[in-house]
């Protein structure tokens, strides 16, 4: 069988991978793909202890992360919509002013 | 080489080479794509350990809801490939840094852990889904129903900023 540690050094290696993508992506809505990779690494980290403690409160966090996603994904694609529309762009580079 | 660890290494490897797909693709909607091949895999991961609750949720709303919205709003931008500036270059080799810092702060960590973390096996059993269910309704009724309220807040937060304005 597979031992935790695999699991836990899988979830490192996607978060890793999920910080790179969110540093070096220019585009809005591939930087926030990246932010749902990480979230999604910190759930396999979150069921992989829930299994070795043999107790279900892991699964029950990764329930509430998944609905928080679904939430986040929501709330951040309208603030992209609202961009998109205000600036003609989805480069970051050129979302560098708070004023519209 | 016993079966689960064959499984899991190759889906593993289906997870990273997803993972590394999203970094190297310059369409949006390349990468969201390699994104549903990672969460995909990653419900197989969770079928291995015997999460099959949380293997279904995965699916359907990570794999299915929000990645359909992601989809959705790529075409609805009529997003295009991304470009690069002398700047945002710049950024790649701190980044790699960064992200290498990370795991091996993280590998590091797991190598000082207990024994008993380091080779502690899968056994496969894992507490069923009515433990699952029992548990959010008794002890995390409070935070459960906190959620409908945070969904109920985004919904109304995505209708008021995605309507185009009265002028």
């Amino acid at each position: 069988m597979v031992p935790t540690s695999y699991y836990i050094v899988l979830s490192a290696i996607l978060f890793g991978l999920g910080v790179f993508a969110f540093i070096f992506k220019r585009n809005l809505i591939t930087m926030f793909m990246s932010i749902e990779l990480m979230l999604n690494a910190v759930n396999l980290a979150f069921v992989a202890f829930s299994q070795a403690l043999g107790k279900p409160d892991g699964q029950v966090f990764v329930l509430f992360v998944i609905v928080v996603a679904a939430a986040e994904a929501a709330v951040g694609l309208g603030i992209i919509i609202l961009i998109a529309r205000n600036r003609q762009s989805l480069n970051v580079e050129r979302v560098d002013l708070l004023k519209l | 080489m016993t079966l689960p660890l064959a499984v899991f290494f190759v889906l593993a490897a289906v997870a990273i080479a997803g993972a590394v797909n999203l970094i190297v693709q310059k369409h949006p909607i390349h990468s969201a794509l390699s994104l549903i091949v990672v969460m995909v895999s990653l419900a197989g991961l969770y079928l291995l350990l015997g999460a099959e609750f949380v293997a279904a949720v995965q699916i359907i709303v990570y794999g299915g809801a929000i990645m359909v919205l992601f989809v959705f709003v790529i075409m609805l931008l009529n997003a295009g490939a991304e470009e690069h500036t002398n700047i945002s270059k710049l950024a790649g080799g701190p980044g790699l840094l960064l992200a290498v810092a990370l795991g091996a702060f993280i590998a590091a960590t797991l190598a000082r852990s207990p024994e008993s973390v380091q080779t502690a096996v899968q056994s496969g059993t894992l507490a069923p889904t009515r433990a699952i269910s029992s548990m959010i309704f008794k002890e995390f009724v409070y935070p459960f129903e906190l959620t409908s309220f945070l969904v109920l807040v985004a919904i109304l937060g995505a209708t008021v900023l995605a309507q185009r304005e009265k002028s």
